[in-house]
């Protein structure tokens, strides 16, 4: 690989508390290359979520580095994307302004005028047809269904195209056929604008399904133990999810978590 | 597992399309509908009905028990001695409606500032929250030399005391709203770049009016107990004031006027308050009424 990675984690820890406080992630290291889609994997409580605040810069580090787009993370990004379990609407918004909340957030001034608010509107409106949310643009957050009100936070994730986008397991609290749906609307959305993507799961089939590389990390104090490469071609299909290969893949990253839970166990014994 | 994953999606069940209702479940829907009508035009009368019962109840028992007017007078003297006393009674009671509306305004104004500030920083928040609940619990009765020794009898006391005792739930409940945000949603705007600014005003503010419109209608009927306290102990004008008079001079059913007015302008204040928040916040109580649908 030639070019630079978009995010390079380098030894990276981060400790609660102070001194003696919790150590939720130790010297890990991590790159995603620009336009790539990694998937993070690991037993509850492994750090997972600490390492998307650890990127996105919203938490510093207490040693090691994080460097994203060749820059030292030290502050906030203000060109990250995200998506929560929660979708986290804001209720006294229709769907479209939710969706609209990041080009007032982003970049106020050049956002403020009638026509950029017209062509902002034009591809939010686009942005909820894909997902399959066109007609709901004028209906509040609360009208709709929990897998859809996750289809509008995901169009507030990617609407300002952002470079990249930092997923914490967004589908993990919807049933199996809706999860399912979205994977591929998910899919599309991405090959459609390649952004970077770091999608933080649970889910070994979704993490299949959808990366280019899984990376399962320990328990805590959470660690990057093996990384794997998914080579089925794109675009996926929920067909493949059943062939030889996938479910092989499915259950080598399934023996990978129990050997890091079993780790875990010990460190943690009671 | 089925082997073929198309074969789940199967074909959508033909459904036959409902006929037309018969007659007579057409006319059990009508009678539903209008025994629904009745009983909400009767909620919507009955607490005019529990006053009438209530007045009625009172004019009953001053006249059975022969109880003497300085004691309890019958709502009939009441109303006699409200038309009897009407221009000092709108004259005392616009002057108490003024004092509280400037004071409740304030509040109003202050308790938006401080609880944005109070609920958007942690260390503010644990700096000044003590000494808000400390001042808080300060009996307001006792302020009010205090309030006259540095402002002089008059308004500007009540003013003060109507403030006063406006000013802190409306700050709590502000900074409530603030501190409450989701984190989720501050990390989302957070990794937009978003100011800490930036993030009260279109997330921690909008968030904090159900509960601050909720204080609303608490803090007005506190504003008013404020001014006509102030009224009471330092007041040359005011309902609190005429009160006061009319009780030194035995005119006990002026004193009763002067409560039942007092109440009246409470209430339409209140009211007014829950009109507007139903306006501005109908977003916060929508959910809960349709979700089950």
């Amino acid at each position: 690989m030639m070019e630079r990675p978009f995010v390079e984690i380098d030894r990276a820890s981060m400790r609660y508390g102070g001194a003696h406080g919790t150590l939720a992630l130790r010297d890990l290291t991590l790159a995603v290359n620009k336009g790539e889609f990694v998937a993070v994997v690991g037993p509850s409580g492994c750090g997972k979520s600490t390492l998307m605040r650890l990127v996105t810069g919203l938490w510093p580090v207490s040693s090691g580095s994080v460097i994203v787009d060749g820059r030292e993370v030290d502050r906030p990004l203000s060109i990250a994307g995200m998506a929560f379990q929660n979708p986290t609407l804001l209720p006294w918004r229709d769907i479209l302004d939710n969706v609209m909340l990041p080009f007032e957030v982003v970049a106020p001034r050049e956002n403020r005028g009638r026509v950029a608010r017209l062509e902002n509107e034009r591809k939010c409106m686009e942005l909820l047809a894909k997902v399959g949310l066109g007609g709901f643009e004028r209906k509040s957050p609360w009208q709709l269904s929990g897998g859809m009100q996750q289809r509008a936070s995901l169009c507030r994730a990617l609407v300002h195209e952002p470079k990249l986008l930092m997923l914490d397991e967004p589908f993990g609290a919807l049933d199996v056929f809706t999860r399912e749906d979205l994977w591929q609307v998910l899919q599309t959305l991405w090959m459609d604008r390649r952004p970077t993507v770091i999608l933080v799961t649970h889910d070994l089939r979704e993490a299949a399904f959808l990366a280019d590389r899984v990376v399962i990390m320990s328990a805590r104090p959470g660690r990057v133990i093996v990384e794997r490469a998914i080579d089925l071609p794109r675009p996926r299909t929920l067909a493949m999810t059943y062939s030889a290969e996938f479910q092989s893949i499915a259950r080598d990253l399934r023996e990978h978590i129990d050997e890091a839970r079993q780790g875990g166990d010990l460190a943690h014994a009671i | 597992m089925p082997s073929d994953g198309s074969a789940a999606l199967g074909k959508p069940i033909a459904m036959k399309a409902a006929a037309g209702h018969p007659p007579d479940e057409q006319t059990r829907d009508m009678e539903r509908q209008r025994a629904l009508a009745r009983r909400e035009r009767f909620q919507r009368a009955l607490p005019w009905l529990v006053i009438v019962l209530a007045l009625l109840a009172w004019e009953f028992a001053v006249r059975v028990f022969h109880i003497a007017e300085f004691i309890l007078p019958a709502p009939t003297s009441i109303a006699a001695s409200m038309t009897k006393w009407w221009s000092p009674i709108a004259v005392h009671a616009l002057q108490t409606l003024e004092t509280t509306i400037i004071g409740f305004a304030a509040a109003n104004v202050l308790g938006l500032a401080l609880g944005a500030l109070i609920g958007s920083s942690a260390m503010v928040y644990g700096g000044i929250y003590p000494l808000l609940i400390a001042f808080n619990s300060i009996p307001k009765v006792a302020v009010v030399p205090i309030l006259v020794i540095w402002f002089g009898i008059g308004s500007p006391p009540a003013i003060i005391t109507s403030f006063l005792m406006s000013f802190f739930p409306i700050t709590v409940n502000v900074a409530a709203g603030i501190a409450t945000v989701e984190p989720e949603l501050r990390d989302v705007l957070r990794a937009l770049g978003a100011s800490r600014r930036t993030i009260i005003a279109k997330v921690g503010l909008p968030r904090s009016m159900p509960f601050y419109f909720a204080s609303l209608k608490i803090a007005i009927t506190s504003s008013f107990l404020g001014s006509i306290l102030a009224e009471t102990v330092a007041g040359q004008s005011g309902i609190g004031h005429l009160m006061i008079v009319a009780s030194s001079r035995f005119e006990v059913p002026l004193v009763f006027a002067g409560l039942i007015v007092t109440s009246a302008m409470s209430v339409a204040m209140y009211a007014i308050a829950a009109v507007v928040e139903k306006r501005v916040t109908g977003w916060a109580n929508r959910g809960g009424a349709e979700a089950g649908a």
